[in-house]
């Protein structure tokens, strides 16, 4: 066990795992991080706390997941090379750490350009590899990344990002091989939406024996409306959107849409269960917390195992 | 080269409204080649000033001089009888040029008639592109020739990032995913391979983040 997170003992157990995320607000209200958080209690294994999202100023990842740790939660938190340098960045892992955070991804984070603060500097001292790199060496070495020792060091259960729709198609999978390497214990995937091109990503990585090395937790976000699936396909990089599903929903009635898309949800979830080299999903609900039970329940993974 | 582009004329004009007596300053170094700051420019820009103050009624004088380079005190020297003739002086070097001048001529304003924008090369004629961030320890050769440091929005040794698509970067479509070049080049040269490294972490104190950089040839000092 590198942390005993229960999303680490429900993977090594076998069990299918559901992870949930959770976007903290835009200012300091502590409680409707415990509103969105009580819609997820129960339901997965762990909540992704995202870190400032397309780059828009939020509440601390570190502070939302304390929230959660506080709630009953157990949290996941993410961690974007963008905004912090190698010093602050293993500085914050050792304070999240303290505070009983024992799940952290690793991201390069979007770009500024396409935040509330375009006029930044950005960081990006290390990137998501060389943040993932550091972070398993101060947990397996016990040094910081200057080979300095550490007065505690963390027990974390190290996660990265791959999105199998960016391109070079081909080359992700080695990429995702590197990210291994370089620590991570699991994968969670930008959301799916095209399955094939999803299955033929993971049929590569199960050929490459990347499965048995790392945990694959593929992505799924409900399509709320014609709308959402039109902006997702259009203007959301490396989102892969087919046709398929943009008529289906067009092809209900406006009110019918939000409950189409909950359908659809939970297709892909059957779906990617039977799949071969997947250990669980990654349902983000964006801001939608309230409508996660539903998918997951009607996926049919609740209630979830207690390991 | 050092690329650069001209300031609005609206904000040179405004920067010597109060200045009767004008030199705008021109260099033969990278300026020239990319069109910013030669001879020809400060000719261009010299008579468009002109033509700007008389409409306005302000006092026409706007000198024309042309430096070898304004990076070499050698030449900056050059000016010693006349600098101090002038209310302003308008340097189209790039950012070396006006910091160089108003040290040598501490009474003159000098002001800069450009914006420098990176270290580049022509793509075609009329068009440059960033190629070096002057990081101070170059990897290109790593990299199938490409600079992801430069050319990666952002800086990733590791790349291509999950924004990467079509062959173009997240933040524009006018922008090339240079990871995907990267790889594109590497697997041509059978060399993809080497990209499943993971790249370990960079020392930026040879960049500006060292502080600034000095460079001392005791063979060539005096």
């Amino acid at each position: 066990m590198k942390s005993g997170s229960n999303l680490e003992k429900m993977l090594s157990a076998g069990h299918f795992a559901v992870t949930g995320e959770l976007g903290p607000p835009r200012g300091n209200n502590a409680e409707e991080v415990r509103h969105k958080a009580k819609h997820l209690k129960g339901i997965v294994e762990s909540v992704n706390i995202t870190d400032n999202q397309t780059a828009v100023v939020r509440m601390a990842s570190w502070a939302a997941c304390k929230i959660l740790i506080d709630e009953g939660l157990e949290p996941n938190l993410q961690m974007v090379a963008r905004d912090r340098n190698r010093i602050a960045l293993q500085s914050d892992l050792l304070g999240a750490t303290a505070l009983g955070i024992k799940n952290v991804l690793c991201l390069s984070g979007d770009h500024q350009r396409f935040g509330d603060h375009p006029e930044g500097k950005n960081v990006y001292d290390l990137d998501s590899l060389q943040l993932l790199d550091t972070f398993r060496k101060m947990r397996d070495e016990k040094t910081f990344l200057n080979g300095k020792e550490l007065d505690g060091a963390p027990e974390i259960f190290l996660g990265a990002a791959e999105n199998p729709f960016a391109d070079p198609f081909d080359f992700r999978p080695i990429r995702m091989a590197k990210k291994i390497a370089a620590g991570a214990n699991f994968i969670q995937t930008q959301c799916i939406y095209n399955m094939p091109k999803f299955r033929e990503f993971v049929k590569r990585i199960v050929d490459m024996g990347l499965h048995e090395k790392c945990y694959l937790l593929a992505g799924v976000t409900p399509l709320k409306s014609v709308g959402m699936a039109n902006y997702m396909a259009k203007f959301v990089p490396g989102m892969d959107v087919p046709d398929t599903f943009i008529k289906r929903l067009k092809g209900v009635d406006k009110k019918e849409q939000a409950a189409e898309g909950i359908k659809i949800a939970i297709e892909q979830i059957h779906e990617l269960k039977e799949m071969k080299g997947v250990a669980g999903v990654h349902v983000m609900a964006i801001e939608w917390e309230h409508r996660a039970k539903e998918i997951i329940e009607g996926a049919g993974l609740l209630p979830r195992p207690q390991v | 080269m050092i690329v650069g582009d001209s300031k609005p004329l609206e904000e040179i004009l405004e920067m010597i409204k109060d200045r009767p007596k004008v030199l705008v300053l021109g260099c033969r170094g990278c300026v020239t080649v990319c069109n910013v700051g030669g001879e020809k420019e400060v000719g261009i820009l010299a008579t468009t000033l002109r033509i700007a103050r008389k409409k306005a009624g302000l006092p026409p004088t706007i000198d024309e001089r042309t430096l070898e380079r304004q990076c070499d005190p050698e030449y900056v020297e050059e000016l010693a009888e006349v600098a101090e003739g002038y209310d302003a002086i308008i340097s189209i070097a790039c950012g070396v040029g006006p910091q160089f001048v108003s040290e040598r001529y501490p009474t003159v304003r000098v002001f800069p008639g450009i914006n420098t924008t990176f270290i580049g090369g022509a793509l075609e004629h009329g068009v440059w592109g960033e190629r070096c961030q002057s990081c101070g320890n170059c990897l290109v050769h790593n990299f199938g020739g490409l600079c992801p440091i430069a050319r990666c929005s952002k800086s990733l040794m590791n790349g291509p990032c999950g924004g990467s698509a079509n062959k173009k970067c997240e933040i524009s479509p006018e922008v090339d995913c240079v990871w995907h070049l990267i790889v594109e080049k590497m697997e041509k040269m059978g060399r993809l391979q080497e990209l499943a490294q993971v790249w370990p972490v960079k020392n930026w104190s040879t960049s500006r983040d060292g502080g600034p950089r000095k460079r001392v040839r005791e063979d060539l000092k005096q």
